[in-house]
């Protein structure tokens, strides 16, 4: 499903990713942890098609397409979904028109009518049911005043609206208390099917306890320096980070 | 600055008024330039009475004396007023026999406006008769407003018909002394409409409705007077969202409303008129001068959204006379390229325990300058007077300029006054993540807009709330696919 082979990306002059190699297919979890400022958001960012970063190397394919020359609404539209770590407030713009603006439009990619007002109240109520949303907060302008709690489970609403392909999740566990972070997760496993993957990017090994991975990732200055099953993520909430990148401090 | 803003930037200059249309004209006109036998011709032509002469004379000699005003944030290229011809007889459009010969362009920008098929056969001049009964639709609107004992015709008819009204009320809130604009319209103004609820009247239509399919051919110089009597209420619409160019570039329109005892009167503007090229070429100068007049207990609301013209001076205002009299100003005003935009609102409180309110939104793109300009003013004895306003500025891009002049004056301790403002610019998270989503540059930013301005749209009468939020994307669109 995603492919991708010696990224490199920078922003300014300042190079952040330098050589990511990931393969994710149809299926899969994958979880991606690292130190503070290793990449991980960026990487995430980069592969939604952030113009703020300048892709240098490399190449990522998504779906057997060339995803890097496209923009971040096609990609988007093929079924990508990028679930922020700070979800961006749009002022006077409610929750409910925002989303059925982005479902028509990925339903207009795939060949699809634009659903009907009943058609799309439907929708919205069986969807904000997987994350426990309030459905008084889709009549509010997007991520405004919302709690930290809320934004987060409002990302997850969004991932189940649009029904992604390949789902990336941006420290989607972060700010959440034990039982936001349970209801997220779970909302996470229920829409996980063997059509589709899903990369979790986090800190903590607790969300791991819901969305089991198939695959640990630790991503370091910028590179993929170890890769395991879900034992790694364990251990590394035991031992830490030091045991694997000793090696490179010194880079 | 990202590649993205740089597109968007760029997509933003390189949008055209996609709507200006031309069409071959005859008409019947005087020679240009400005005097007492044009005045004369003019008053002749109309077939108006003398007091109206002698009107028109008095305004154009003291408009004589006058200077140009040059204290609005505006650059404004010299008038001659020597060259611009001031009558024009209504102008009969190139009649077309289907909506088939439209122009397609103009024919995708209604589709896209959501204009009915009927009002777009109307708009572009297709011979309606041949497809819809316009003219018994009009018929029935015409009756139920007869039976109502409301008034609404030109007001050259008006001048005929109800002299009695005209004398009284014509210039009576606006005088020719009020401004140079003011003066000009008073002495040359070729038409407009005239409105009158009558006492307790509650005019059982948006007059929007009627107004949009008779409104071919309004001029250059228009003139509109509202009356609505004790108690009454009425809800008028000037203007449309569809697309209007004219060859006359300078327009001077003057509108007064007479707001009596607890009558109500809600008045509605969307302004789309030509803005000039992406270059700052050509385009309509728009000086305007409204004011509404309220009796005790009345109650004025200005709604205003304005995507059109070159340079925009307006200023919208509620003289509150009577006491427990309220006044409203709602405005989105967008400029993009080169346009110029300074307009406002000014509220006169004079009665006691009057009250109004100001929402003013400011949205600038490309190289435009956007400046709000407003007065708030309480009178000695106007006690316990409340105002509120609320005005901000969004900005796209980072080459055009917001400016916000309010004035404050207050003359009695118990008066309230609020002021708040921000400036605000289309984020790139915003758009990255409207993006991510699915959603192309063009619509997020269409988007974000129109929810910036939602609190003004939604004071539109609902089908007008509905095309202005569609005006506000187009005026925006660029080639940015």
């Amino acid at each position: 499903m995603l492919k991708v082979e010696n990224l490199h990306a920078s922003v300014g002059d300042k190079d952040i990713l330098k050589g990511i190699n990931l393969t994710v297919k149809a299926g899969e979890v994958h979880a991606i942890m690292g130190p503070n400022g290793s990449g991980k958001s960026t990487l995430a960012s980069v592969l939604a098609g952030n113009e703020k970063f300048t892709v240098t190397e490399g190449k990522v394919e998504f779906l057997g397409k060339d995803m890097l020359s496209l923009s971040i609404e096609e990609r988007s539209r093929m079924g990508l979904f990028l679930g922020f770590q700070y979800p961006v407030e749009i002022p006077g713009v409610t929750m409910a028109n925002f989303m059925k603006l982005a479902v028509n439009e990925q339903r207009k990619a795939r060949g699809l009518e634009p659903l009907s007002a009943a058609e799309y109240l439907r929708m919205m109520r069986e969807k904000s049911a997987v994350v426990e949303l309030d459905s008084k907060l889709t009549s509010r302008a997007v991520n405004e005043g919302f709690s930290g709690g809320e934004k987060k489970k409002n990302e997850i609403f969004q991932m189940a609206m649009l029904d992604p392909k390949l789902a990336i999740l941006d420290e989607t566990d972060s700010g959440l208390d034990i039982d936001a972070l349970r209801i997220v997760a779970t909302g996470v496993t229920r829409l996980h099917t063997p059509e589709n993957a899903t990369v979790v990017i986090t800190h903590y090994q607790r969300l791991l306890d819901y969305i089991v991975p198939d695959f640990v990732h630790v991503l370091y200055k910028g590179r993929i320096i170890y890769s395991g099953d879900k034992s790694l993520a364990l251990k590394l909430e035991k031992e830490g980070y030091d045991w694997l990148i000793n090696d490179y401090k010194e880079e | 600055m990202s590649e993205n803003t740089n597109n968007i930037l760029d997509s933003l200059e390189k949008s055209d008024y996609k709507y200006g249309f031309v069409t071959d004209i005859e008409t019947e006109t005087i020679p240009r330039g400005l005097s007492e036998d044009v005045i004369r011709l003019i008053s002749e032509k109309k077939g108006e009475p003398d007091w109206m002469l002698e009107r028109r004379l008095k305004a154009y000699r003291h408009w004589l004396t006058l200077k140009h005003p040059n204290w609005a944030h505006l650059d404004i290229p010299e008038i001659d007023f020597q060259d611009v011809i001031y009558y024009a007889a209504p102008k009969p459009k190139k009649q077309l026999n289907s909506m088939d010969e439209v122009d397609p362009e103009l024919k995708r920008t209604f589709d896209k406006l959501g204009i009915p098929l009927e009002e777009q056969m109307a708009l572009a001049g297709v011979a309606v008769d041949a497809v819809m009964d316009s003219v018994s639709v009009k018929t029935t609107f015409r009756d139920t407003l007869a039976e109502k004992g409301i008034i609404f015709c030109s007001i050259s008819e008006a001048i005929k018909e109800h002299p009695e009204l005209i004398k009284k009320y014509l210039g009576s809130v606006v005088p020719y002394t009020d401004n140079f604009y003011a003066a000009l319209n008073a002495a040359v103004f070729s038409d407009g409409s005239f409105c009158y609820i009558p006492k307790g009247v509650h005019c059982p239509m948006e007059l929007s409705t009627y107004f949009r399919i008779n409104a071919e051919g309004t001029g250059q110089f228009e003139r509109t007077l509202i009356v609505a009597d004790e108690g009454s209420y009425v809800s008028y619409l000037e203007g449309c969202t569809a697309p209007q160019r004219d060859e006359n570039q300078l327009h001077a329109a003057v509108v007064e409303i007479v707001v009596e005892r607890d009558a109500d009167v809600k008045y509605s503007t969307v302004q789309n008129w030509y803005p000039g090229d992406k270059n700052g070429k050509g385009g309509i100068y728009n000086f305007v001068t409204k004011r509404g007049l309220c009796r005790e207990g009345a109650h004025l609301s200005w709604t205003q959204v304005e995507t059109g013209s070159a340079i925009t001076w307006k200023y919208p205002s509620c003289v509150l006379l009577g006491d427990n009299s309220s006044g409203e100003f709602y405005s989105v005003a967008m400029t993009n390229n080169y346009q110029q935009a300074d307009t406002g609102t000014k509220m006169i409180h004079i009665g006691k325990n009057t009250r109004s309110r100001i929402v003013s939104k400011g949205i600038s793109a490309g190289m435009s300058q956007n400046a709000y300009r407003g007065m708030v003013k309480v009178a000695r004895g106007a006690d316990n007077a409340r105002n509120y306003s609320q005005c901000d500025s969004l900005l796209i891009g980072d080459k055009c300029g917001a400016h916000t002049f309010p004035v404050i004056n207050s003359h009695n301790p118990s008066a309230v006054l609020e002021h708040e403002a921000t400036t605000s610019k289309i984020s790139e998270d915003q758009l990255f993540y409207s993006r991510q989503r699915g959603l192309s540059t063009e619509d997020a930013v269409g988007m974000i807009v129109n929810g910036y301005a939602r609190e003004v749209l939604t004071k539109l009468p609902m089908e007008f709330a509905v095309e202005a939020q569609k005006l506000l994307a187009i005026s925006l669109e660029g080639s940015v696919g």
